[in-house]
């Protein structure tokens, strides 16, 4: 009986942390959202906590009155699904090649993106290099640097040595050749691992702001992350000088949090399992 | 399609103009695989040109870089720049702020993955369990830009934190302002973003143990606790002996985004790292060749990490990366 009552206490331990850390994970999130839909009397009172005080959508009226905010979102979204396209293709077509184990120098080609994966040339040569292929202030300057991720790459080529070799035996009676047996069979039977793969790129496509820093100073190709770092950091700034005292500095600044956070939020719960299943198949095999 | 067929009609010729050789050449296996081979150029190229040609580049690092004449025809500078370097306090500030930051991830940071996962293998209520789980993992999906505004807006001296503190009667906490306070935010944030989805690997792990091993412990007696000690960190032990060399290994490398979005000028003396270190003197101001010098001691002191913590790790018996 006390073994039990000892088990049920354990249950309700670990539970009850876990509802903290939940808690931990959730409460920033309510309170940028309370931020976003109060007044910015309220705020600068330190009146606002978790939900919000002189509910108002001031601030995201500014959001999306701006416009700028809108285009940046459309324009990040156009260059994300240009990104995962091409990478994706690019990582299909090293992947299945590198599967073949009868084929001359496919342990050294392996080797060649292994090592940069341990070593790299750095911000600088890397910054050079795009400045040299003169993709400086283009949209390519985000996409073709990071075109192929030799980690994902792998993750891929395990999942297709998964695949039966008799499949495409069977394929190669009927006389396929091999882009035929890739299209035709391999790909139809890897979906899970694609999509997984897509989101990976997409993920990293959508959150990544170093190189949009560095690369692009033209503010029509502001990604999304770089124009919300602008808005972060220079509002401030900005009302200061504004004779419009009423600008919801604060506000704006959490309003526009939660503009970018959203579409995170709201694709997020449907794509979950895809990624965690994708982290599952890249710890198989590394 | 239109590669396919012109391979098939390339072998076909080829067959046809000279007969088997007996010695198999390297164009023997190019006409066997052809297509695979061409498929293989596009990654190849795509490998050169970003990342071998960038390699090239640093020698930019030991040469007085002129924009004009390019990587290969600048001047060499019998080390200048590294002495330069090496002669800078500064440097040596942003290496120690890059080991102290990653040291804390690691010292914080590890394990908190490890017994957030150990305590969700705990919670028998599956709907709970797989809620908590996908809220958990949230933090980790968005950019540090946003991860940075949110740390701002909730931490900084009007934020929700240090409003709360002050109802309480306390005072309030720099966390943002104090570098000391600074430095514990950093890596108490890092946890937050990272810790949820840290767990996956090791859960992953942990339903790979064998369920008879619990079995038999339970009729032997053994309660919750000694079955996590002796049956569930064992069975996650390989995984967090790599996830340790990885993290090891990696002691030098420092992403840009996270640091670069929770500093402030107030705190550079202890959240300069190198990575933004070489953004600010490479590419802001230009100094190119000394931006490529610290990124080049950067790159070589990681390897030697990552390959000494292998090895140390295989010494041990375990498995390493590699």
């Amino acid at each position: 009986m006390s073994h039990t009552l000892k088990n049920r206490l354990v249950d309700f331990t670990a539970a009850f942390v876990i509802l903290i850390a939940v808690f931990i994970c959730l409460v920033p999130f309510l309170y940028i959202l309370s931020e976003s839909l109060s007044s910015n009397k309220a705020i600068i009172s330190q009146a606002v906590t978790i939900y919000p005080i002189d509910f108002n959508l001031e601030a995201y009226k500014v959001v999306f009155g701006d416009g700028g905010m809108l285009y940046s979102l459309a324009y990040t979204v156009i260059l994300t699904i240009v990104f995962v396209l091409l990478a994706l293709t690019v990582t299909i077509l090293a992947a299945y090649p590198l599967t073949k184990k009868r084929l001359k120098g496919r342990n050294a080609l392996l080797l060649v993106m292994l090592f940069t994966m341990y070593f790299s040339g750095g911000l600088i040569p890397d910054y050079l290099n795009v400045k040299n292929l003169s993709l400086l202030n283009t949209p390519w300057a985000l996409i073709l640097p990071g075109m192929m991720s030799v980690y994902y790459m792998i993750i891929l080529k395990s999942f297709f040595q998964s695949i039966p070799d008799s499949l495409e035996e069977a394929a190669r009676l009927d006389g396929c050749n091999d882009l035929q047996i890739l299209l035709k069979v391999v790909l139809p039977l890897s979906k899970p691992a694609l999509a997984t793969i897509s989101l990976l790129y997409a993920v990293y496509r959508w959150n990544y702001f170093q190189d949009a820093l560095f690369y692009i100073t033209d503010e029509h190709l502001y990604t999304i992350q770089l124009k919300l770092y602008n808005v972060i950091n220079i509002s401030q700034q900005m009302s200061g000088e504004n004779v419009n005292v009423n600008l919801p500095s604060e506000a704006l600044k959490s309003a526009s949090i939660m503009f970018g956070t959203v579409p995170i939020l709201l694709v997020y719960p449907w794509l979950q399992k895809y990624f965690v299943s994708g982290i599952m198949i890249g710890a198989v095999k590394g | 399609m239109q590669a396919a067929k012109n391979s098939v009609a390339l072998e076909k010729k080829d067959v046809v103009q000279e007969p088997v050789q007996k010695k198999k050449g390297l164009f023997y296996y190019i006409r066997m695989d052809f297509v695979l081979y061409l498929m293989l150029l596009i990654p190849v190229l795509y490998i050169v040109v970003f990342k071998y040609v960038p390699m090239y580049g640093i020698q930019i690092a030991f040469k007085d870089y002129n924009i004009f004449q390019g990587v290969s025809l600048s001047p060499w500078n019998d080390f200048a720049t590294f002495k330069q370097i090496f002669s800078s306090p500064q440097f040596y500030q942003v290496v120690r702020n890059t080991l102290v930051l990653n040291g804390l991830d690691l010292i914080v940071g590890f394990p908190a993955p490890i017994i957030l996962a150990i305590l969700i293998n705990e919670l028998v209520w599956n709907k709970f369990k797989k809620i908590s789980q996908t809220i958990l993992y949230l933090p980790h999906f968005l950019s540090w830009v946003i991860i940075g505004g949110i740390v701002t807006q909730l931490l900084s001296p009007t934020g929700m934190f240090n409003s709360l503190l002050s109802h309480l009667g306390s005072e309030s906490v720099p966390f943002l302002t104090n570098k000391y306070a600074w430095v514990a935010t950093y890596s108490l944030v890092g946890v937050w973003q990272n810790a949820g989805w840290g767990t996956i690997l090791y859960l992953a792990a942990m339903t790979g143990i064998d369920r008879q091993l619990y079995e038999a412990a339970d009729s032997d007696g053994a309660g919750r606790f000694r079955k996590i000690w002796h049956i569930t960190l064992p069975g996650i032990r390989p995984t967090i002996v790599i996830l340790l060399i990885l993290q090891i290994g990696n002691l030098m490398a420092i992403n840009f985004d996270r640091p670069f979005n929770l500093q402030n000028n107030l705190v550079m003396d202890f959240g300069d790292v190198i990575s933004t270190y070489v953004y600010r003197v490479g590419i802001q101001s230009a100094n190119f060749s000394v931006g490529a010098a610290v990124g080049l001691f950067q790159s070589v002191i990681c390897l030697i990490f990552l390959l000494s913590s292998n090895f140390i790790t295989r010494k041990l018996g375990e498995n390493g990366i590699w």
